[in-house]
């Protein structure tokens, strides 16, 4: 399942309602992740996440049939925030349930790496200089390649 | 044809989204490129560095070569920061 929204969820709710009344799951895996307090060397003290209503959706439901496909999964969450975020809070939210603990971390690991680098997500930051755009980094997509070696370093560059 | 642009290619181009006629020798998402990049310095400052350009057309991810159709939805964003 996929939510793309403005609103803070409730991590406790949103894991028991994953596994609640499959007795097949015997492992459920999460990630979290949060605003941190500094982008580079500067100090950064909130970040706005703008994205592409549409292709996010169509993005993260492929990214979810993916995992499905590489591994036995009674279940998926993923939940991306947008809007305007303060260090601490959280933006995004990765949850996989299978009968076994390695394909529930494994699929968790990578729906994050591979939301990272496919969901169309911008983070700008507020920084003491000024707002300015984050600018992706080179170990996401070494991440994503852990998953699918593709013979272009970079796949999606208009040029 | 619908384009849209995000992040740092909205504020450098000065808008979100544009309907545009494309002139007929425009054929695919490179002689898109070409072609706005002769729209005046906004789009030649943002589309300067085509390694930091992503393109999707209805939605999906594309290369150079894709060819373009009437009635596309053509978005232009930079690599995506999200996570």
């Amino acid at each position: 399942m996929i939510r793309v929204q403005r609103e803070d969820f409730d991590v406790g709710i949103e894991l028991e309602r994953l596994a609640a009344g499959n007795h097949r799951i015997g492992g459920v895996a999460s990630f979290i992740g949060l605003v941190r307090d500094i982008g580079g060397s500067d100090q950064v003290s909130a970040l706005t996440l703008e994205h592409y209503p549409g292709m996010t959706e169509k993005r993260l439901a492929e990214i979810e049939t993916e995992a499905h496909r590489r591994w036995p999964l009674d279940a998926v969450l993923m939940i991306h925030r947008y809007g305007r975020l303060e260090p601490g809070d959280r933006i995004v939210f990765v949850a996989t349930a299978s009968p076994h603990r390695e394909a529930a971390l494994a699929a968790c690991h990578f729906l994050i790496d591979w939301l990272k680098t496919e969901a169309p997500f911008w983070k700008s930051e507020e920084t003491p200089a000024g707002e300015r755009w984050v600018e992706a980094r080179a170990q996401d997509d070494a991440a994503r390649e852990r998953w699918s070696p593709r013979p272009e370093a970079n796949p999606h560059a208009a040029r | 044809m619908r384009l849209l642009y995000f992040a740092w290619l909205r504020a450098r181009i000065g808008c979100a989204e544009e309907e545009v006629a494309l002139p007929s020798e425009v054929r695919d998402v490179a002689g898109l490129l070409d072609w706005l990049r002769t729209r005046g310095s906004g789009y030649s400052e943002a589309l300067r560095d085509l390694r930091i350009v992503r393109v999707a057309v209805n939605q999906d991810y594309v290369g150079p070569e894709h060819p373009l159709r009437e009635g596309d939805e053509v978005a232009l964003f930079p690599p995506v920061t999200g996570g």
